[in-house]
C-alpha cells in the first residue's frame, strides 16, 4: 500500500508566491511520490503563537489537525512552518484533549529538503540551472536549529548541473525577519537585514538560495529597495529547474 | 538618559544611530563570537560537554536549598560567615553594617555583576566610603560614570579610541591606541588602591557546597589582590549560583570560561575557602558571603527555573543580532542580550520590562552558543504568552489577531483575504510589482523594505487548474 503524502504549501507560498509552490510540488511528482494537497489547508498557527497570542494559534492549529488527520506524512517546504508543527504543537497542546493527535501529526511533518533526502533518500533530483551560476546558501533561523537542516540542501545542491556552490559569510545569521518582529521591532529588523545584505552583496554568488520564502521575500526586499542586483531564491525553484 | 527597560523603544533609535557605539559592538562581539567557537570547537566533543554542563546545573537547581544550607555550614566550618540577603536593598544594608562595625573607609571591588543589581557603590559612596573598582573594564565604567554594557566586558560599548580619549581627560594618559599601554598605566594608578582598602568586596562565579569553596575567574590578577590584600573579604552571589561537588566545577568552569573569552583557562582561578588560617602568611583575617535572592526564589518553582542555570558568559549576547545592533544599554538594566530578555521581566516584574521579550527574531542562535543549553526562544514565547494574558497588546492587535483566527479557520475566508489583498496591494504596487509604501504599522516594513505586490493567482487557484489539466491529459 502507498503512503498517503499531504503537501502543505503554508500560508505565504500560497497566497505570495505561487510559483514556489509548484515547484516543490514538481519535484515531489518526478520523485513518484503521489501528494495530495487538502484544500481546506490554511496556516499552521505560527504568527499568532509567535506574537504570545497562543489561544488564537490554538484554534487555527487545530484547523490544522483536522486537515492532515490521517496521512502518513505532511511535508512543507518551509523549515519554519514545519519546526512550527514539529516543535511548538507539542507544547501548544500540551494540556489539552487533542494533545495525542498533535504528538502524531508532528511526528509525520516534515520540511521539503528533509523529507526528499532522510525520508526518500534522494539527493539528485536531475536539476540543471539555465546558465552556469554561482549561489551561496542562506540557511534559515528556524530550518537550522529546530530542525537540523543544513547538510540536506547541500547535497541536493551539489547534484545540480550548472551550479556552483560558494559561501556566505555568516550563512546563519538571521535576516532579521521574524514574522511580526518586522514590524514590532521594525528598526532593529532593518538592521539586521542591512548586516545579511551586506554579507550577500559580498558574496561571490549570482543566486542566494534558502529554504524559507519568508525569510527570501525579507532579504529580497530589502535588495530590490537597495537596488542590488543580487536575488534570493527558493531552493525549491532551482530543484525544479525553474531558475 | 537614565536606562530603564520601560524606555527601549526609544533606546534602541539612539543606539542603532551611535556610530562609536557601533564600531565598538562589531569587533566586540566578533572577537567573542569567534573565541568562543575556537575555544569549544577544541574540545573532544562541544555538546558532550555542554550536556554536563547542563547536568551538573540541574543537579545544583534541583538541590538548591539543601545545597545552600551545605555551602552556609562549610563556609561556616572555615571559619567565614554567612549573610542572607531577600533583596537589593538587604544586600546593600549587610555589607554597610559590615563597613560600619569595621570601619572600613575604603573599598576595592573585584567584578560583580550582583552589586550591579544592588547598585551596591552608590549605597557605599552615599555614607561616605570610598568604592574602587579594580577590573580594568569596570574601572573605566566607574571612571565614565557609566554602566556595563556586557556581563562580561562590562566597555564592550567603547571602542579603544574612546577609552583612550576617556583615560586621557579623567587621568591625563598619554593619548594611546594600544590597550597594553593603557592597562600598563590602570595598573600603575590601582596599585595603592588594593593596599589602601581596608575590605575587598567579590563576586562568585561558583561556589562549591561540598567544601564551602568560592571560586571566581579573571584574568588581570585584580581579583586576587582584592579579596588577599585586605583584611576582610566579603562576596557576594545570587543564590542560584551554588553547585555540588567539584567535579561539576571542573566542567563549568571550562565551558564557562571557553564560552565567555574563548579562553581554556582564565589566567587566574581563585578558589577561596574561608579567611586566612593559623599557618597563612597571607589573606584576609574575616570573611563574609552574600547569598542574595533579589527575585530568584520567585522563578525558581516556576517554568522559568531553567533560567537560574545560567552561568553568565555572555555568550548569547555576543551571537545575538540583536544584541550586536543595539548594545546593551538599551536593554535598560544590568542583564542584556537574549539572556536579559528572560531575567529582566522575571526579576523585575513583567510590566517593569514588557518590549523586552519581543527583542528577538527568535532565530535561536543564544540557544545554540549556550554552554548549558538554556532554551532562551522558549522562555521568550513564553513571557509573550504571559504578557498577552496580562492584556499588555493594545486593542488593535487584539481584535486583529482575532479576525485573522477566523480567517484562519475557514479556507473560504482565506482565499477571500486573498483576494482582497491582491485587489488592494495590485493597485498599490502598480507595475512594478513592489510596494514602496504601507500606512501604520506596517510602514515598519516598508521603511527599509519592499513588499511584493500579491499575485493575480494564489497557488490554491493554480491546483485546480492543475488538476484539470492532469485529468484532461490522463
Amino acid at each position: 500500500m502507498s503512503k498517503r503524502v499531504a503537501y502543505f504549501v503554508t500560508c505565504i507560498i500560497d497566497a505570495l508566491f505561487p510559483d514556489i509552490g509548484e515547484a516543490a510540488l514538481d519535484v515531489l511528482e518526478r520523485q513518484a511520490v503521489q501528494v495530495e494537497f487538502p484544500e481546506a489547508q490554511t496556516c499552521c498557527g505560527q504568527p499568532a503563537f509567535n506574537a504570545g497570542f497562543q489561544e488564537e494559534s490554538r484554534k487555527v492549529a487545530e484547523h490544522f489537525l483536522d486537515v492532515f488527520k490521517g496521512y502518513d506524512a505532511i511535508v512543507t517546504p518551509s523549515g519554519s512552518c514545519a519546526a512550527m508543527v514539529r516543535h511548538y504543537y507539542p507544547e501548544l497542546f500540551k494540556a489539552h484533549p487533542r494533545r495525542d493527535e498533535a504528538l502524531d501529526i508532528a511526528a509525520k511533518t516534515f520540511e521539503f529538503t528533509q523529507f526528499l533526502v532522510d525520508e526518500l533518500g534522494v539527493t539528485d533530483v536531475g536539476a540543471a540551472m539555465s546558465k552556469p551560476t554561482r549561489a551561496a546558501i542562506h540557511d534559515s533561523c528556524h530550518g537550522l536549529r529546530e530542525m537540523h537542516i543544513d547538510r540536506q540542501p547541500r547535497a541536493l545542491l551539489s547534484h545540480v548541473k550548472h551550479l556552483t556552490l560558494t559561501e556566505l559569510a555568516g550563512h546563519d545569521q538571521c535576516c532579521g525577519f521574524g514574522g511580526l518582529f518586522a514590524i514590532k521591532m521594525g528598526e532593529i529588523s532593518s538592521a539586521m537585514l542591512k548586516d545579511k545584505m551586506l554579507n550577500i552583496n559580498a558574496a561571490d554568488a549570482d543566486i542566494i538560495i534558502t529554504g524559507d520564502a519568508s525569510c527570501m521575500m525579507h532579504m529580497n526586499g530589502g535588495l530590490s529597495r537597495n537596488q542590488s542586483k543580487k536575488r534570493v531564491v527558493h531552493i525549491a525553484e532551482v530543484l525544479a529547474g525553474r531558475i | 538618559m537614565e536606562t530603564n527597560p520601560k524606555n527601549f523603544m526609544s533606546s534602541v533609535v539612539i543606539a542603532l544611530q551611535d556610530i562609536q557605539l557601533q564600531t565598538a559592538l562589531d569587533r566586540g562581539t566578533t572577537r567573542g563570537v569567534n573565541g568562543r567557537i575556537a575555544a569549544m570547537g577544541e574540545t573532544t566533543d562541544a555538546n558532550v560537554l555542554r550536556r554536563q554542563g547542563r547536568l551538573a546545573r540541574e543537579r545544583a537547581l534541583n538541590a538548591l536549598p539543601d545545597l545552600l544550607e551545605q555551602l552556609e555550614r562549610n563556609v561556616v566550618a572555615n571559619g567565614g560567615q554567612v549573610l542572607w540577603a531577600r533583596d537589593g536593598d538587604e544586600a546593600n544594608q549587610l555589607i554597610l553594617d559590615l563597613c560600619k562595625q569595621h570601619n572600613v573607609q575604603r573599598v576595592s571591588k573585584g567584578k560583580s555583576m550582583a552589586t550591579e543589581e544592588t547598585k551596591l557603590n552608590h549605597a557605599l559612596e552615599a555614607h561616605g566610603i570610598e568604592v574602587n573598582e579594580s577590573d580594568l573594564g569596570e574601572y573605566i565604567v566607574q571612571l565614565a560614570g557609566d554602566t556595563p554594557s556586557h556581563i562580561v566586558f562590562p566597555t564592550l560599548h567603547k571602542t579603544k579610541e574612546a577609552t583612550a580619549q576617556l583615560l586621557h581627560d579623567k587621568l591625563g594618559m598619554p593619548m594611546t591606541d594600544q590597550p597594553e599601554e593603557m592597562t600598563r598605566f590602570v595598573r600603575g594608578v590601582m596599585r595603592q588602591k588594593y593596599l589602601e582598602a581596608d575590605m575587598g568586596i567579590s563576586g562568585v562565579n561558583f561556589a562549591i557546597a561540598e567544601t564551602g569553596t568560592i571560586a571566581t575567574v579573571e584574568n588581570e590578577g585584580n581579583n586576587r589582590l582584592s579579596t588577599g590584600a585586605p583584611r576582610i573579604h566579603v562576596a557576594i552571589m545570587g543564590i542560584e549560583k551554588v553547585i555540588a561537588t567539584w567535579e561539576d566545577y571542573a566542567v563549568l568552569v571550562q565551558l564557562l570560561t571557553r564560552s565567555a573569552t574563548g579562553q581554556r583557562m582564565s589566567v587566574y582561578n581563585n578558589l577561596m575557602s574561608g579567611p586566612k588560617r593559623a599557618s597563612e602568611p597571607d589573606g584576609p583575617e574575616l570573611f563574609y558571603l552574600v547569598l542574595m535572592d533579589n527575585g530568584r526564589s520567585g522563578i525558581y518553582e516556576t517554568e522559568y527555573a531553567e533560567s537560574l542555570a545560567c552561568i553568565r558568559c555572555g555568550a548569547c549576547l555576543n551571537v545575538c543580532p540583536v544584541y550586536q545592533n543595539i548594545g546593551g544599554h538599551a536593554y535598560g538594566w544590568v542583564y542584556p542580550g537574549p539572556i536579559g530578555s528572560v531575567i529582566s521581566p522575571l526579576l523585575l516584574g513583567i510590566e517593569e520590562a514588557p518590549k523586552l521579550p519581543y527583542a528577538s527574531s527568535l532565530c535561536g542562535a543564544c540557544m545554540a552558543a549556550c554552554p548549558v543549553e538554556i532554551n532562551i526562544p522558549d522562555m521568550l514565547l513564553k513571557l509573550r504568552r504571559d504578557l498577552v494574558k496580562a492584556g499588555d497588546p493594545t486593542l488593535e492587535w487584539k481584535a486583529g489577531m482575532k479576525l485573522w483566527q477566523r480567517a484562519m479557520q475557514s479556507p473560504r475566508l482565506f482565499l477571500l483575504g486573498v483576494k482582497m489583498a491582491q485587489a488592494g496591494t495590485g493597485v498599490i504596487a502598480g507595475k512594478s510589482g513592489k510596494i514602496k509604501s504601507l500606512p501604520p504599522p506596517l510602514n515598519a516594513w516598508t521603511n527599509s523594505r519592499d513588499f511584493p505586490a500579491f499575485p493575480k493567482e494564489s497557488f490554491r487557484e493554480r491546483m485546480k487548474k492543475r488538476k484539470a489539466n492532469q485529468q484532461a491529459s490522463s
